[in-house]
């Protein structure tokens, strides 16, 4: 049994912490990462955690909260976004990058502060790439109700935002409002992504943003399935990566462990490569006999 | 201002800028906004690797960004390039957050990889930035036409019998090269604002394809001088000044290209009264 789960896994307080708000993330951003992947804002999601962290690390040098630094951040990355030309599908990645160029340019003189003002080390670590074991228990419920505002508004919209994210044509012929439900869905995600990557780090977010639902479209054709897979493989993810990371502190003669991003995002990567594989994808989705 | 060590950084700054602003343009021209921050950004860990076991961070640097432009083609070729892009950055960012957990590499190194540290730059790197540097500018002249012709217009490139994959894995090689030169000394995250910025600018202000060219190179020179001499100045980060003078440079460039059209248009609405 130790093999599998190092003595203290159940009754250890942080990995209790870790299980609860990594499985409420990726169940979040499983979601929202189904809608991202597939009208095409990979690019986006991605800017928004490092957009998010710029506002992490001017708070570090207001003395602000962090989690206000990290939400109002993201959310004026993606109002700013949505200014340059989010809609337009060839200047969005522009737009997504010029955003992001200012925020980095922001975080280095930020974190520049920072150091100079106060010795405290591990600032730019922790900000750049948080970790899932040092939170604090207080920080669930706040997780656990802000996840609820971006399910709910993805809810509200979901309907207009699955017709225009599949064809905008045909949505903007029903009288959607496109960019009112670009918008929204846009201040959904950075809400989303600024609050996972201060529960989880920047690179854990953008990793169950993307890879759970990449998997599930290519594993399935029907969009409700993709949401349930998707959900799925992120909470699986999540729970193996905690567990191989506390177990990863026995393996090392040194007791340095590995971080629990690594494993994650590494789970995450391998489902997505072993999804892509021929032999699966004609099991899970027997081609069709070609009848004349 | 102009002696010493700011020699180098002048000397490796204009050399910076000169390739960002030429392999920029082609960033910005085929959309690949997201592969020239998924590059330089992921391969930061490779150089993270090579602190690890001792070796020269250009190498750790060159293997991850190449392995990253090969990758990110290859698998961009069965599945949603912007999505496959994503998971390939953070799965380097996971392996550098690995490779960091395991030394004990210092704040200070990582806060340089990523932000650079163009003001103490040696004598001895001018060398090998200027090599790669060149390497990238013949394989952009190489490519030349390939390139605007698969960016501009597709179907000629394909009637042609040009194939895109290959012109999009080729380029993401050339990014991969420019990455390795540029991420010691200007840092994984201003090197792709040089890459955006100035290109997006250049591109507002003509629609001529070799004039926003040089246009582009222009303006990342002059970005790059002016926050050389501003982080002289006030010691703040050479980043945030390259960052803050491209905004400004793209934000001019919108401004002029609005006022243009509008100016076209006014112009041209007595004809269709």
């Amino acid at each position: 049994m130790s093999w599998i789960v190092e003595p203290g896994f159940f009754s250890n307080g942080p990995v209790h912490v870790a299980l609860i708000v990594g499985a409420v993330s990726a169940v979040v951003s499983a979601v929202v990462g189904v809608v991202v992947v597939v009208r095409g804002q990979a690019f986006a999601g991605h800017a928004l955690t490092d957009v998010a962290t710029t506002g992490g690390s001017a708070s570090f040098y207001y003395g602000v909260a962090p989690v206000i630094g990290f939400l109002a951040a993201g959310v004026l990355g993606a109002g700013a976004m949505d200014l340059i030309g989010v809609q337009r599908l060839r200047g969005r990645d522009l737009a997504t990058g010029i955003v992001l160029s200012v925020a980095t340019g922001l975080a280095a003189l930020f974190l520049y502060l920072d150091a100079t003002r106060s010795a405290t080390t591990g600032a730019t670590q922790q900000i750049l790439f948080g970790s899932i074991f040092t939170l604090d228990s207080s920080t669930i419920p706040l997780v656990a109700a802000m996840s609820a505002v971006t399910l709910g508004v993805i809810a509200v919209i979901y309907r207009p935002l699955l017709m225009s994210s599949l064809s905008a044509e045909l949505a903007a012929a029903r009288g959607i409002a496109l960019r009112a439900v670009g918008l929204a869905f846009m201040l959904a995600l950075a809400i989303a992504v600024g609050l996972s990557s201060i529960a989880i780090g920047s690179i854990l977010s953008t990793a169950l943003l993307i890879g759970p639902a990449a998997t599930a479209l290519r594993v399935t054709r029907r969009l409700r399935g993709a949401f349930v897979v998707a959900v799925a493989l992120g909470v699986g993810a999540t729970w193996l990566g905690v567990l191989l990371a506390y177990n990863s502190y026995y393996w090392f003669p040194s007791s340095q462990g590995l971080p629990v991003s690594f494993f994650i995002v590494a789970l995450v990567f391998l489902a997505y490569l072993v999804s892509g594989s021929s032999t699966l994808r004609r099991l899970l989705r027997p081609r069709r006999e070609v009848t004349v | 201002m102009f002696s010493g060590f700011m020699v180098n950084a002048w000397l490796i700054g204009t050399i910076v800028a000169v390739v960002a602003g030429i392999v920029g343009f082609f960033v910005v021209l085929r959309g690949a906004a997201f592969p020239a921050h998924a590059i330089p950004n992921g391969a930061f860990a490779g150089a993270a690797g090579a602190n690890l076991i001792g070796l020269n961070p250009l190498i750790g640097l060159g293997v991850f960004s190449l392995g990253a432009a090969l990758g990110i083609g290859r698998l961009a070729r069965r599945g949603r390039a912007d999505a496959v892009t994503a998971l390939a950055l953070v799965m380097m960012l996971a392996l550098g957050a690995a490779f960091l957990s395991q030394s004990t590499e210092y704040e200070p190194e990582i806060f340089s990889l990523l932000f650079g540290e163009i003001l103490g730059v040696s004598r001895g790197q001018l060398v090998p930035v200027a090599v790669l540097a060149l390497v990238c500018v013949v394989a952009i002249g190489v490519l030349y036409r390939r390139l605007l012709l698969t960016s501009i217009a597709p179907e000629v490139a394909a009637a042609v019998g040009l194939n895109p994959a290959r012109i999009e894995t080729m380029f993401l090689v050339v990014i991969a090269c420019a990455t390795t030169m540029t991420v010691p000394v200007v840092g994984a995250l201003l090197i792709f604002t040089l890459m955006i910025g100035p290109p997006a600018a250049a591109r507002s202000f003509t629609d001529r394809t070799a004039l926003a060219l040089w246009s582009s190179v222009a303006i990342a020179l002059v970005t790059v001088w002016v926050a050389l001499a501003c982080s002289y100045q006030t010691n703040w980060p050479v980043g945030f000044f390259v960052s803050v003078v491209s905004a400004a440079f793209f934000v001019a460039g919108r401004v002029y290209a609005w006022w243009r059209h509008s100016r076209a248009t006014t112009d041209r609405a007595p004809l269709v009264a």
